[in-house]
């Protein structure tokens, strides 16, 4: 695709998503603002994407290096991020 | 098979499918019900992504990423699962950081990856190192003040905005020799790439450093907006949806927690960032015309009062988190209702040092959430109040909020406690709240002080009503 078009249909996600983002967020009981943060700062470790396909590729080796602690920082924050936003979830009951 | 799970087409229904999943796990995050298993879709979604990506042909060499993939899964179950819950401010910090570096690296990587980038690209690469720079080294400052590493009173250095915007002003330089190649710096692009790297990492500690304690809720919130924003810039890097998706929603949800969080100091972003609240504030004290005495109140008296009283509002603050009372707090209320009293919590959303904070402890010690109030939810009620039980808040309950227009924090939206029968105060000492300013409300006619560990003071309430 030429580049023009394609940067045009990536903002054009871009812009529709921040506004989704938005309207989603927008009604949440502060009961719940520490795992909604923590949960979406899991979905922020999807840069993972482009750290698996730096550390995975046919770059140099230096790249491939760079990729390579792109990868362990990201799955820190998807796993880590993930798992205590569960923990913190579990605790929060009706009784 | 393996040729069509590798064909585009597969790989970018795969990634619409992992942007649905996080759409619907956000969504569900919004509601006590259905967030837990919202958590779990969006995880799914994620794992989607990761799956469809390690199966590309475009991935020719295994070692180094799955050795750092196990290290990290290694790293992320043990933090998640050690980690205490008062601790958790710190944690999320980490890992907000952790984000920050990850998206500044795939730019970095991409960069020197010989075959050659776009100019679409290379504007992208320089916002994403630039974005995740700030995030990163800001994160680990927050991190730092948070675990009390070092302190976390506002920092501010002698021509702080001069200082920054020099900064910016360089890095706005380096990005135009990077996306230009002009050669007038007289560096290679990739020196130019990693003096910028360093400019942004000075620049998330000076944008971090000047605020107090009590601004982390927001700071926090808005890095965590700057994570998303990282990984959305770098979805133009890769030319990738899900990120851009991803990240986009992260970087609004993050906004709209900052935009609370603000509205709740009734204070812009501007004034919390730049105004070294704290700092500044203390100076001001213009609140010489307090009048009356402090009258403190043993834990036996405490007892009587609470003994008779048919409905109690406890209003928890740091103090909570840092004497990890919560546990007593919740079996305190359990006793007073089996006393046929009315137990009800209110929340200011700064209390604690982020977003929720005090939340989340009273859920760990098992209180329902539908017993914890917002302020604009007991206000109105305040009056029928027979007991306020402050538990070392001290800002989010100051009367001069609404009655001293000198005050730095006046028009700030308060936890009325004043306009309660009586009102208890749990502290250490006399001394000041984060924001440093006086507090009339423990001179109040109505106001007993008992003065101790939060912890112990509940222990000694908890052991009056079991005997």
């Amino acid at each position: 695709m030429e580049s023009q078009a394609l940067l045009v249909l990536l903002l054009f996600v871009l812009v529709l998503s921040i506004f989704l983002g938005f309207e989603l967020i927008n009604k949440v009981p502060s009961t719940l603002h520490t795992p909604l943060m923590s949960g979406a700062n899991a979905i922020s470790g999807i840069t993972i994407v482009g750290a698996l396909l730096a550390s995975g590729g046919d770059g140099t080796l230096s790249s491939i290096l760079v990729g390579t602690f792109a990868v362990f920082f990201a799955s820190i924050n998807v796993v880590g991020g993930y798992l205590v936003t569960n923990r913190m979830l579990k605790m929060f009951k009706k009784k | 098979m393996i040729s069509f799970l590798q064909s585009p087409i597969f790989v970018n229904l795969a990634y619409i499918f992992a942007s649905i999943l996080f759409i619907f796990g956000l969504k569900m995050l919004s509601s006590p019900e259905t967030a837990q298993r919202g958590n779990l879709v969006s995880a799914s979604g994620m794992l989607i992504a990761i799956l469809v990506t390690l199966a590309q042909n475009e991935i020719i060499a295994y070692e180094y990423l799955l050795i750092a993939l196990t290290g990290g899964l290694i790293v992320g179950v043990l933090a998640s699962s050690l980690v205490k819950m008062t601790s958790m401010p710190e944690l999320v910090a980490l890992f907000n950081g952790f984000g920050g570096i990850a998206s500044l690296l795939v730019g970095v990587a991409e960069f020197i990856n010989p075959s050659s980038a776009t100019l679409i690209q290379l504007i992208a690469i320089s916002f994403t190192v630039l974005i995740g720079g700030i995030t990163f080294s800001g994160s680990l400052i927050a991190f730092g003040k948070l675990s009390e590493i070092i302190s976390g009173k506002p920092l501010i250095l002698l021509g702080q905005r001069f200082v920054l915007s020099t900064l910016l002003l360089i890095s706005l330089i380096l990005i135009l020799e990077l996306i230009l190649a002009t050669g007038l710096l007289g560096i290679s692009g990739q020196t130019a790439l990693f003096v910028l790297i360093g400019v942004t990492l000075i620049l998330g500690v000076l944008l971090t450093a000047p605020i107090g304690g009590a601004d982390m809720p927001v700071v926090i919130a808005l890095l965590n907006s700057y994570s998303g924003l990282a990984a959305s810039s770098a979805g133009f890097v890769i030319n990738n949806n899900v990120l851009i998706v991803a990240g986009a929603l992260v970087g609004a949800s993050g906004l709209i927690l900052t935009n609370i969080m603000c509205k709740a100091m009734n204070r812009s972003l501007s004034n919390v960032l730049f105004g070294g609240f704290g700092a500044a504030s203390s100076a001001t004290g213009e609140s010489g015309q307090i009048q009356g005495e402090v009258k403190p109140i043993t834990a036996e008296d405490a007892y009587l009062i609470l003994e008779a009283a048919n409905s109690v509002l406890v209003v928890p603050g740091y103090g909570m988190a840092v004497s990890q009372a919560q546990h007593v707090v919740r079996e305190l209320g359990e006793l007073l209702e089996d006393n046929g009293c009315e137990v009800k919590y209110a929340i200011h959303p700064v209390a604690g040092r982020m977003p929720g904070h005090m939340n989340v402890l009273l859920a760990e010690a098992n209180v329902s959430y539908d017993v914890l109030a917002e302020p604009d939810d007991v206000n109105p009620l305040m009056d029928t109040i027979d007991v306020c039980i402050v538990i070392g808040a001290n800002d989010v309950v100051n009367p001069d909020a609404r009655e001293n227009e000198g005050s730095p924090i006046y028009g700030m939206p308060v936890i009325e406690v004043d306009r309660a029968r009586t009102v208890f105060i749990l502290k250490r000492s006399m001394a000041a709240g984060f924001a440093g300013i006086d507090n009339p409300l423990f001179l109040k006619e109505n106001s007993r002080m008992l003065f101790g560990d939060a912890k112990e003071s509940i222990s000694t309430l908890v052991s009056e009503f079991k005997t």
